[in-house]
């Protein structure tokens, strides 16, 4: 098939999409966020930085379709302490580059800063992202995403949102 | 805090039978006297065999606010060392675990064996013919083992660990069940800090009154069966005092002895990875046990000062500062066990646990909550007289209390009230 004709995903259309995603999780829209996910993506925060086989490690988040669900719906629920009020963010994620893609699918890493703020407390997370988005359709789908915090394997705090 | 400051305090005054006063939290000068009262002069766990696993190998840890490095010599004998050069006090390890033959101080290089022993000093003539390398080993702390909790101690005159842990060791051995045939491994580990006194961690271990509450959101997000079994007030459980500042929270009765009721259905949340281990070949009896072991113990032994046996996974608190305290959730499993059996472990314990878990964060909060409410005033009292009365005719004992009974926390309360008045 001609390269023209193909599904390919220019990084253009790729930040475009990320960018969305982190207006989304800033301003908690969770419907909206899962309907990004193909059915058998995988949202993982890992503890180690440099391993593999997130399946076999412990995680921050090691989360399926049904995990994503259910996590979005406690964050929802009022009933959190942690999440109701959870801590107001801003996220910046920048310094994109390509990894790989085929044929309807690209890999992108990315850098993220996030800017959380409760109870006159303000921190900081960074973290390296890396996200595998495919095409479906007319539109992209988010089909994993790693997030691997800067201090993952060091003391972290109560997380009332989503990276 | 100086000796005068120490003494104008009247540790005994404000502990009581069934209260313990709000300066507990806040006040520095208490917290200076705790790390040297307490955690100089009990056992304190620092580690879990499995993180030394082979000869050379070593893990940071702590004793109270002070840094140690637990290691395993070439002999497999196990110490505990203070993470402090001899020589201008560099701290000589930063590497969270590991392997080596030798820690090299980075400063001026020298060099301790796994034992502590100093064993090289650069341009060592300068100090003259009567420097002697045995006088300067890093200081090894008094350590002793049981059923893989390592515990060390500044105190080499106190009672051996078998008497400190007392009636608890029988609970160390029913929690160590759930290796199920296999050794119990720590898998990893999730940690985080909040802007609270340790002591409110050390409370929450044997707090069940607050499951049904803080936790409704990790309830909700399981199957109505699996609900059921966290029904953690309803289902007979009690909490007994087991000396020393020990004390034992049963919140389920029937996963007190992983060993029993193998017969019992197998919950259907467990059924795929039942039938996993089937086709993996394992017979029926070995699947059971595997499964009814999978999720943990019903109960969470709270060890005086920092650590508990929580259901399924380690609980270990650090002092960092009178008002901040940082919490390490370690995640066990089977050494040697089945993939798939340590997998269905490792995604329960992130369910509930770590930074992001349906049941950490909120217990993170509901503690900084605590610390922040008690600044509203110094001459109050924390409460901790609830279910004081034993259960009558209960099948436990004469002595349990209510499973949502304070009971854990005035044992624990006790305990420092004599180390801190000795
Ligand atoms: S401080 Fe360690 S060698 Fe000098
Ligand atoms: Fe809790």
């Amino acid at each position: 098939m001609e390269k023209t004709a193909t599904n390919a995903i220019s990084l253009d259309e790729a930040i475009r999409f990320i960018w969305r995603e982190a207006e989304l999780l800033d301003t908690q829209d969770y419907a909206q966020w899962l309907d990004l996910w193909t059915p058998e993506g995988l949202y993982i925060i890992p503890i180690d930085r440099d391993g593999d086989a997130r399946i076999d490690q412990l995680n921050v988040a090691y989360d399926d379709a049904e995990m994503r669900a259910a996590r979005t719906k406690r964050l929802k629920s009022g009933f959190s302490m942690s999440s109701a009020p959870s801590a107001r963010t801003v996220r910046l994620v920048s310094r994109f580059v390509e990894e790989a893609g085929d044929d309807g699918s690209l890999t992108v890493r990315a850098a993220q800063q996030v800017v959380e703020y409760k109870f006159n407390r303000t921190r900081l997370l960074g973290a390296d992202v890396t996200y595998r988005l495919v095409r479906d359709g007319d539109r992209l789908r988010l089909d994993h995403k790693e997030i691997r915090l800067l201090n993952s394997d060091d003391s972290l705090w109560g997380i009332g949102y989503l990276l | 805090m100086n000796d005068q400051q120490a003494e104008a305090i009247d540790f005994g005054e404000l502990v009581q039978s069934d209260r313990v006063h709000t300066s507990l939290y806040r006040d520095p000068a208490i917290f200076d006297e705790e790390m040297e009262r307490i955690f100089k002069n009990t056992w304190v766990w620092v580690g879990h065999t499995s993180e030394i696993p082979i000869k050379n190998s070593f893990v940071k840890s702590w004793v109270g606010d002070k840094p140690v490095i637990v290691t395993r010599d070439k002999e497999m004998k196990v110490h505990v060392l203070l993470n402090r050069c001899r020589h201008r006090a560099a701290s000589i390890c930063e590497q969270k675990s590991g392997k080596t033959s030798v820690f090299v101080c980075p400063y001026h290089g020298w060099s301790y064996a796994l034992d502590g022993k100093l064993r090289a000093v650069p341009h060592s003539k300068v100090y003259g013919e009567d420097f002697d390398k045995e006088e300067f080993p890093l200081i090894s702390l008094r350590t002793e083992i049981y059923n893989g909790m390592i515990f060390a101690t500044f105190r080499d005159d106190i009672e051996p660990l078998d008497d400190f842990l007392g009636p608890a060791k029988k609970w160390i051995d029913l929690f160590m069940k759930q290796g199920a045939g296999y050794p119990v491994k720590v898998l990893g580990e999730h940690q985080f800090t909040f802007d609270g006194n340790w002591k409110i961690q050390l409370e929450n271990t044997t707090d069940a009154y607050h499951f049904p509450i803080v936790h409704k959101t990790f309830l909700d997000s399981l199957d109505s069966e699996t609900t059921n079994i966290f029904d953690v007030l309803g289902q007979g459980g009690w909490l007994e005092d087991l000396g020393n500042g020990h004390s034992v929270m049963v919140m389920i009765p029937d996963l007190v002895d992983l060993d029993e009721n193998l017969d019992a259905p197998i919950p259907e949340r467990f059924e795929a990875l039942a039938q996993e281990l089937r086709e993996e070949g394992h017979d029926e009896d070995k699947v059971r046990r595997m499964v009814r072991a999978v999720g943990g113990g019903g109960f969470n032994l709270n060890l005086f000062p920092n650590v508990a046996c929580s259901m399924a996974f380690f609980r270990v608190l650090r002092p960092v500062k009178v008002d901040q305290t940082e919490i390490r959730h370690i995640a066990i499993g089977m050494d040697g066990g089945p993939d798939a059996a340590n997998r269905v472990r490792l995604r329960l314990h992130e369910h509930f646990q770590g930074p992001m878990g349906f049941g950490s964060p909120d217990d993170a909060e509901g503690w900084e909550r605590v610390q922040r409410g008690s600044a509203a005033g110094d001459d109050l009292w924390i409460l901790v007289n609830r279910g004081e009365q034993p259960l009558e005719g209960h099948a436990a004992g004469e002595h349990v209390t209510d499973v949502s009974a304070e009971t854990g926390m005035r044992a624990a309360y006790d305990m420092w009230k004599k180390v801190m008045t000795a």
